[in-house]
């Protein structure tokens, strides 16, 4: 098929960017969505002009490098990340606009590279178990109910591409801090630290500049691993008890 | 040997071939003669001897300590925050030294590791199935094909046990039972079930783990995290690893970071095929680097083929996705038995005319036999015309993973429940519904057993500088087991590097050097005369261009199956593109941004010398073993052929300059707690 492409273009930090257009022909429909912006590179690289600068890396959708705006969706219009959307999911002569994650959490570092260093930093503030290596009892010391442990699994699938935070009109973060205070809080072992990890991380998360939740639902349903809404009304709840526990 | 007295660098080269195990090699079997100088025999100064149970505890005990008030004197550099990298990191920043860590990615949550998707093994034996230590460290050493080092081997199965503590204590949520314990499953080439799993995303939930304990020392100060950096050279002063040369991907600025100790945890090189199951970025840079300064680079032909991945649709993909080889719990593999049914819709081919073949072939590990043999048995079939799928190239190159039967006998909602993801994963990318229409599969370069010699204490031929995980050779042999990766990365990051790495401290600090060390400005000089060559070749074709083309050289001639006759022809085509590439390479922009094809460039220039010496390794290993599948050395129905008595050694080879032929130095491998035997899993 043949594609028109609205891509954006941003040299680098500090530099405006702008929409530049790109026609690309014979697309397959098997290709993945990364697939057909590399055959694109090949043809600028041929043309003499500068690739375009785009994150990835595993490419099998768990490493949550990938991400794109793509017609004005995170990770396009398919429940998933972008290097698993193909090509089959659109149609021939379609024009598709590319843009790079919006948010100004994450700036942009080049083109349709963004920089996602705050979800690192909130992670720091508070999202893990302060266990060192070496001290911990016998894994089967204490169990733990299956059901918490597979909805524990479920939300700790989140992958960190930040696809949550550019689909909310708000730029807020709680979908992702959601499901890590979720994780940790359904296991006896994210008991201790419990209520100073909420604190913190949302903290942190203010403190980065994402905005508030004010329950739209766009991050879940942008999520390429249907990280549920609910964790967001956890992460309030735990907050509350925190506040009231005196933190 | 066929060599000439005078093409020998080293002047004990006889001793050293009298020294090998079987006497002197026959000079007719020495396929890579004119490639490679024989070198002196290689021991590990640091192996421990008696029981091999008690050899750790030893080692340990023996490895100097460093007092706590001492550590934070003391800097430690690691690359790579894979579960190998991220482990050691959280670990050291805990014990009190003073590190910093870097990764090409934008975060250190993003490295490979997190693809994996089976599990993780360890000899817990809550099955109560008859597991044990030494019988993990059997499988091992077996599954290796008997050539790894038993020593290590025993050390990671019996280590095996705490990393499931210390997952489960940092919240990684393993599967369990109603009863609220632990879940095990089984894996390809063992009758156990030790294997440890978060549904199909393990490696995910485990490098989380790790990840969350690094960013927990990054807040304590005690780790400094450098993302979108890539280590380019290795600074080695006086004799000693002291640093790195890193490059900021996004300002291009070349930084110089300078430590008491560097470790290497960059994973591995199987993207040298250009399609393999590795992420886009993984690369041999840190090794390769590490290698042309004097560490040896060990086995480098062992790669692992994994069976069960997504068939290539066509000449734009850019890389392989792997299919968990827990699948072949529940799957069944086959082809139709006449070539006249390979185009029509499996669910119409009768069950009379569908050949298991490895269920045929195999009939007490059916569907289970370890991941080469399986691999090279879908080669067969496929190459004997009884492929499915599209034809790509005049072959289709595919098989059948069926699970029709455990679908009938467990229900949708079970078959669902364990591997739903991987069904969803193949039905998004080949638009095909798994639950009706049996999936299709074929091998893909997925592993490299080989990587950096270390010793004992994971320490390369540089004093110095460590290797952990992937990136070096210890534990694996000749194949890897599946599970044991993150086993492997685990339990070198959490619990061997950070005891081996002490007694190497204990020295330090060592004298500071500045940033004007003539080894500091060496190496500064070489990283930017490179990419200043990169950027002004301003020729025709692109990077990834020449990239697929070795890709291609590699699959074809050091793939599943080698011979002499096609790696002699892989070295010369190597060569010839590895000249042109450095003569007409087109990369464009500058070194002062972020620049992905000056990066990728960097990578490919390392994959073609790899490249080179990975034929020329198979080349001279003229046996099969493990990964490793030699043409000319195999039974009369075709399965591998080990020859014990040759080349029952480690193959340690030391970069001796451009074009000119490496050194090869080898390590003898003396099993005292396993007797060597031809793998048999029929």
């Amino acid at each position: 098929m043949n594609l028109t492409l609205k891509i954006w273009r941003q040299p680098d930090a500090v530099s405006a960017g702008a929409m530049h257009t790109y026609q690309l022909a014979d697309v397959s429909p098997d290709m993945s969505f990364l697939e057909m912006l590399d055959v694109l590179n090949e043809q600028l690289n041929d043309q003499g002009e500068d690739p375009i600068a785009f994150d990835s890396d595993c490419r099998e959708g768990i490493c949550g490098m990938c991400g794109l705006m793509i017609n004005g969706d995170a990770h396009g219009p398919e429940v998933t990340t972008t290097c698993q959307l193909h090509m089959r999911s659109f149609s021939d002569g379609e024009t598709i606009t590319i843009e790079p994650w919006r948010s100004d959490a994450f700036p942009v570092v080049k083109d349709l590279v963004v920089d996602r260093g705050a979800f690192d930093r909130i992670i720091q503030a508070g999202g893990y178990v302060s266990v060192n290596t070496g001290s911990a009892p016998e894994a089967h010391s204490v169990p733990v109910p299956k059901d918490d442990a597979d909805r524990a699994f479920n939300v700790a699938t989140c992958i960190g591409c930040g696809a949550c935070v550019a689909a909310c009109p708000n730029g807020s973060a709680s979908l992702f801090m959601g499901a890590k205070v979720t994780h940790l809080g359904l296991l006896p072992q994210g008991q201790p630290e419990r209520d100073e990890r909420v604190v913190n991380m949302v903290a942190q998360h203010d403190h980065e500049g994402f905005g508030g939740c004010t329950n739209i639902g766009a991050c879940t349903a942008a999520c390429p691993k249907e990280i549920p809404l609910d964790v967001i009304s956890q992460l309030n709840k735990d907050l509350r008890t925190a506040i009231k526990h005196g933190h | 040997m066929s060599h000439d007295s005078h093409d020998m660098d080293m002047p004990d080269t006889v001793t050293a071939t009298e020294a090998s195990p079987s006497g002197s090699l026959d000079g007719d079997y020495d396929d890579a003669a004119g490639y490679y100088t024989p070198g002196t025999p290689l021991v590990d100064g640091k192996a421990p001897q008696g029981p091999i149970a008690d050899r750790w505890q030893n080692r340990k005990f023996e490895a100097r300590l460093v007092n706590p008030a001492n550590r934070r004197k003391l800097s430690i550099i690691i690359v790579g925050t894979g579960l190998a990298g991220a482990s050691a990191a959280a670990t050291l920043g805990e014990a009190g030294y003073n590190v910093k860590t870097f990764c090409y990615q934008d975060s250190p949550r993003r490295a490979h590791s997190i693809a994996a998707q089976g599990g993780i093994n360890a000899a817990k034996n809550y099955k109560e199935d008859g597991d044990s230590v030494h019988r993990l460290f059997y499988d091992t050493v077996k599954g290796g094909d008997y050539r790894s080092r038993e020593s290590n081997v025993y050390r990671l199965a019996e280590v095996s046990t705490n990393i499931i503590d210390q997952c489960v204590a940092q919240g990684v949520p393993f599967a369990r039972e109603y009863g609220g314990l632990l879940d095990n499953r089984s894996f390809g080439g063992v009758q156990v079930s030790r294997t440890f799993y978060a549904r199909g995303q393990t490696g995910q939930q485990l490098l989380i783990g790790a990840y969350q304990a690094l960013e927990r020392q990054i807040a304590a100060g005690t780790v400094s995290m450098f993302t979108r950096h890539e280590m380019l050279e290795l600074i080695v002063a006086d004799g000693k690893a002291r640093g790195i040369i890193a490059r900021d991907m996004v300002t291009g600025e070349v930084q110089t970071h300078l430590a008491d100790v560097v470790v290497l945890a960059s994973g591995g090189y199987g993207n040298v095929f250009y399609l393999s199951t590795n992420a886009m970025g993984s690369n041999v840079t840190a090794a390769w680097r590490a290698h042309r300064k004097g560490a040896y680079m060990a086995n480098p032909c062992y790669t692992q083929i994994h069976p069960t991945c997504i068939p290539v649709s066509g000449s734009h993909q850019s890389k392989l996705t792997l299919m968990s080889e827990s699948l072949r719990n529940d799957g069944r593999i086959w082809v139709p038995k006449n070539q006249a049914d390979c185009d029509k819709d499996p669910r119409d081919i009768a069950e009379e005319d569908r050949d298991y073949y490895l269920e045929r072939i195999y009939p007490s590990f059916g569907n289970l036999v370890p991941r080469d043999i399986a691999s090279r048995a879908a080669k067969n079939v496929c190459d004997e015309g009884r492929g499915v799928g599209p034809e790509v190239e005049g072959v289709r190159r595919g098989v059948y993973l069926d699970f029709a039967d455990a679908i009938d006998r467990l229900g949708r909602d079970a078959v669902a429940n364990k591997y739903g993801n991987l069904f969803d994963m193949y039905a998004r990318i080949t638009g095909e519904d798994p639950y009706s229409v049996p999936m299709r599969i074929y091998p893909a370069v997925h592993y490299v057993m080989g990587g950096l010699w270390v010793d004992y204490d994971l320490q390369s031929t540089i004093p110095g500088l460590f290797a952990t995980g992937e990136a070096n050779f210890s534990d694996h042999g000749a194949n890897r087991l599946g599970a044991s990766a993150l086993m492997q990365g685990l339990a070198d990051g959490y619990f061997v590097l950070p005891h081996t790495i002490r007694d190497y401290l204990a020295d330090g600090p060592f004298e500071a050097i500045g940033e004007d060390h003539p080894a500091v400005v060496e190496a500064r000089t070489s990283v930017t005369e490179r990419i200043e060559h990169f950027l002004t070749v301003n020729g025709t074709r692109s990077v990834d261009s020449y990239h697929r083309e070795l890709g291609n050289i590699m699959w074809e001639y050091c793939g599943m199956e080698r011979t002499e006759t096609g790696l002699k022809k892989a070295i010369d085509l190597i060569r010839g593109l590895r000249d042109d590439f450095y003569r007409n390479v087109k990369v464009l922009g500058t070194s002062e941004s972020l620049n992905q094809s000056l990066e990728k460039a960097g990578r490919v220039a390392d994959f073609f010398e790899l490249g080179e010496l990975m034929c020329i390794d198979a080349l001279n290993r003229r046996e099969s073993c493990g990964g490793h599948f030699r043409g000319e050395s195999q039974t009369e129905d075709g399965e591998a052929l080990r020859h014990d008595d040759e080349f029952a050694y480690v193959s340690a080879w030391e970069w001796a300059g451009l074009d000119e032929r490496p050194v090869l130095h080898k390590e003898d491998l003396v099993y005292t707690a396993i007797e060597m035997k031809q793998r048999s899993y029929k």
